[in-house]
């Protein structure tokens, strides 16, 4: 979808203002709001395209007012009230009212080390072999879907030069939406600056993309 | 959201899906255990060590493993290295991708607007905000880490570093020189 999470090449927003010797936190809430998200995501119950979906689908005026904790929240409420766990009226009290839906798993504090070292690969095998090559020229789809995609705006309709293939991994225009995981290939694929930004764009500069097969056509 | 986000952790520990204890573990295991540190072992390592340095090319993930770094949002490592004609910038446009296993948690410049929006188009600009000011004949790629692929940058090792070894290497491996927004210190700058 071209919401308000696409933002390569937007203008707006100011300095980048990296700030001295950050802390990891801000504030307490952020610390719990971190451990609350993954606490969930461990459930089982969606995958981490549809909790991308979830975030992109927040207003684009809160969207861009939001810290990232803020936003990873406003999407948990949503994902939470989908399956079932929790609604929104029971979080805005405070207070558990309804039975909840029986998660896959628990996070306990004895499994986290183990969970946290394992991870979640979304590296899949598929039968076919790869259709583009490296070194191949390829142009991205020009399409506009109101589904999750990984295919930023400013780089559809562009011509590229495939630089590696990265393996098949799962497809998250489909997976964000429960039709299955239907991996595919993944390719690195490289724009030259002029292609993507014109005449003005930096000289030298190189911008790539991790783009899933579907997402290139051959030139 | 201090209020919002109590709330939230109330009504799931009433109803027993969440353990605020494990809350407790996850925080501090990035707080602590899993932060920038892991990535400069992996860079200096890489800078002392050619077959290091190789396998990191071939296979990022597996010779990251070797260090005993492995983990949620590390599970498909890609090490890109920085050259006398090429720098590397990393950003994720779409959301806030980053290679959790060696850096940490990301900084929240990494994840707001203002550098997902100019960096894949101004990155020269971004680079000065960092005090980076790379000599105009540098080749810059920018990487935008759309799918599952976290990309780790691999600095190019400081000059008059001949005789340090690795634990002293680490010191001048910023977090900021993994992302691609800094260059790793010189020792005389790490002294000051």
């Amino acid at each position: 979808m071209n919401g308000p999470h696409d933002l390569g090449g937007q203008m707006g927003f100011g300095p980048v203002s990296p700030e001295a010797n950050e802390p990891y936190f801000h504030a307490e809430w952020e610390k719990r709001a971190l451990g609350i998200t993954l606490s969930c995501g461990a459930f089982g119950a969606w995958s981490i395209d549809e909790s991308r979906h979830a975030r992109e689908c927040i207003h684009p005026a809160n969207y861009l007012s939001a810290s990232y904790y803020e936003i990873w929240i406003r999407a948990l409420e949503v994902l939470l009230e989908r399956h079932d766990f929790a609604s929104r009226s029971e979080v805005a009290e405070g207070h558990a009212r309804m039975q909840a839906a029986q998660p896959k798993r628990i996070l306990t504090a004895d499994k986290v080390a183990a969970v946290l070292a394992k991870g979640g690969p979304c590296d899949r095998p598929v039968e076919s072999a790869p259709l583009f090559s490296v070194g191949q020229r390829v142009r991205t789809i020009n399409e506009h879907p109101a589904h999750h995609t990984r295919l930023p705006r400013y780089a559809r309709d562009k011509v590229g030069i495939v630089e590696a293939v990265q393996g098949s991994f799962v497809f998250p225009d489909d997976n964000a939406h429960g039709k299955g995981e239907n991996p595919q290939w993944v390719y690195t694929v490289v724009f030259d600056g002029q292609e993507i930004w014109g005449m003005g764009s930096e000289p030298g500069l190189t911008v790539s993309v991790d783009a899933w097969e579907s997402y290139l056509e051959p030139v | 959201m201090e209020a919002r986000v109590r709330a939230l952790e109330t009504v799931l520990t009433q109803k027993g899906l969440i353990d605020p204890a494990a809350i407790d573990a996850i925080v501090e295991t990035y707080e602590t255990k899993v932060g920038p540190r892991n990535g400069a072992h992996v860079v200096a390592r890489a800078w002392v060590d050619a077959d290091f340095a190789d396998w990191l090319k071939r296979d990022a993930t597996a010779a990251i493993a070797s260090l005993g770094f492995t983990g949620r949002q590390g599970e498909h490592m890609r090490a890109v290295f920085n050259t006398g004609d090429t720098h590397n910038l990393v950003v994720c446009t779409l959301c806030s991708c980053y290679p959790w296993s060696v850096l940490g948690l990301p900084p929240v410049w990494y994840k707001a607007p203002a550098y997902r929006s100019r960096a894949v188009m101004d990155p020269r600009g971004v680079l000065a905000e960092f005090d980076v000011v790379l000599p105009e004949t540098t080749k810059i790629r920018v990487w935008d880490s759309t799918a599952e692929l976290r990309y780790l940058v691999i600095p190019q090792r400081p000059e008059g570093t001949d005789d340090m070894d690795v634990e002293q290497l680490m010191h001048l491996v910023t977090r900021d020189s993994m992302i691609g927004t800094g260059l790793a210190l010189s020792p005389s700058a790490r002294q000051k």
